[in-house]
């Protein structure tokens, strides 16, 4: 994690190649609970990326000052501090999106994208990577959120954004919007996801073998 | 009365509203350590014991010492907070209390106790004791009866995913994509529970 990774680097890898979600397989719990439409997703998405790109900021200001054996407390309390402040905001401003996601906004404290990343890169790093690493992961994160929520909404509630997607003729899934939908939903994405790179690794690997002929 | 409402409380958090499959609360430890049998008995268990006693300390603070400071507004700004470095706090002095007394159990438990501290089912459990207005003892009981409903999931994972190492499966479903697929139709099973209470 020197300063070698350029900025761009930093900044894209959270969106594609260490995906939280579709690659790291973390931040499950909010990510299956609250994404029963694409609103709910895109709120949870925003908060947390709202605490993740904070909290990078803060840690990696004091990164120097905090004693190694208690890093990780001090980390919890700077993004509990953030959680806090979220939950504020969202009550006074966006009631309805509040008691849609309930008791997963203060639980994103325990969100381990966030301490990972704090642990992992903000810890190690200076201010401005940190934030652009924390605005790339959350956006990989937010856009995960939105992905899956919007499949649970159109095939669970047929709309998307509240507004209607198929004719009325088609019956919606309701499943899809209860908690099996939400697994089956993640497994789906992620075969398809998986089967994506192992294609493209096979492809790479066949030009280089035709490279080397 | 209260014998009624204390099962009410056990089988709800059990099967109703099992902690994994209806709330998805715990789903990184579930995926995570969920591979072999033993380990997965050895993190149902600590998560049990931890989450009853975390219920137990984070209801008192909640009662004896956020609410009495209510007109300041101590219970929104520091809820969070507090809950979270209790049970930090607390999963510590559990792993050195464990390594003095029974290093018996520590060995087989100990591995599994720092990961607790960010096992989002723990924190989420002491909310949900607080936002459902709980009195100490079915507290106790919820906190109790979440982390058997936990280890529950936990095991049944466990225990087809040690089968499904022998399964000839392709190559993009291995891993985590084929362990959602099954917490899905288990989550689709135990939606049949859901009747069992009507409130």
């Amino acid at each position: 994690m020197e300063e070698k990774q350029s900025i761009f680097s930093v900044f894209s890898n959270g969106i594609f190649k260490e995906n939280p979600v579709f690659v790291l397989v973390l931040g499950m719990c909010p990510l299956l609970a609250v994404t029963t439409s694409a609103i709910n997703g895109l709120g949870m998405g925003l908060a947390a990326s709202f605490v993740l790109i904070m909290s990078n900021l803060i840690i990696s200001l004091v990164r120097n000052f905090i004693p190694d054996k208690v890093r990780i407390p001090a980390f919890i309390v700077v993004i509990a501090t953030f959680v806090t402040i979220v939950q504020f905001v969202m009550k006074g401003f966006f009631p309805a999106l509040d008691k849609a996601l309930g008791i997963f906004i203060p639980l994103i404290v325990v969100n381990c994208i966030i301490l990972g990343r704090a642990e992992a890169f903000a810890s190690k790093n200076n201010p401005i990577r940190a934030i652009i690493d924390g605005i790339g992961m959350g956006i990989g994160f937010t856009l995960a959120l939105l992905l899956i929520g919007g499949v649970r909404e159109v095939l669970g509630a047929n709309k998307l954004f509240g507004y209607l997607v198929f004719p009325e003729t088609f019956k919606p899934l309701v499943f899809m919007i209860l908690p099996p939908g939400g697994f089956l939903t993640m497994g789906l994405l992620l075969m398809f996801f998986n089967w994506i790179s192992h294609k493209r690794s096979i492809t790479e690997a066949k030009k280089q073998i035709a490279a080397k002929e | 009365m209260i014998i009624a409402k204390l099962f009410i409380i056990v089988i709800g958090a059990i099967f109703v509203n099992n902690f994994v499959l209806a709330r998805f609360l715990g789903i990184c430890p579930y995926l995570g350590v969920s591979k072999h049998w033993e380990s997965a008995m050895g993190m149902g268990l600590a998560v049990i014991f931890v989450m009853t006693l975390a219920s137990f300390i984070t209801w008192i603070i909640y009662r004896y010492v956020l609410l009495p400071f209510e007109s300041i507004g101590a219970v929104a700004v520091l809820q969070t907070i507090t809950f979270i470095l209790t049970i930090a706090a607390l999963v510590q002095v559990v792993e050195m209390i464990m390594r003095k007394t029974a290093p018996a159990l520590y060995k087989a438990l100990g591995i599994y106790l720092p990961l607790i501290t960010t096992n989002c089912a723990v924190l989420g459990v002491t909310l949900l004791n607080i936002k459902d207005n709980f009195n100490l003892l079915e507290t106790l009981i919820h906190g109790f009866a979440a982390g058997v409903g936990f280890t529950l999931a936990l095991l049944l994972m466990a225990g087809i995913r040690e089968r499904l190492e022998f399964a000839k499966l392709p190559k993009a479903a291995q891993g985590f994509a084929i362990a959602f697929i099954i917490a899905a139709l288990m989550s689709l099973s135990f939606l049949g529970f859901s009747g069992l209470i009507t409130e």
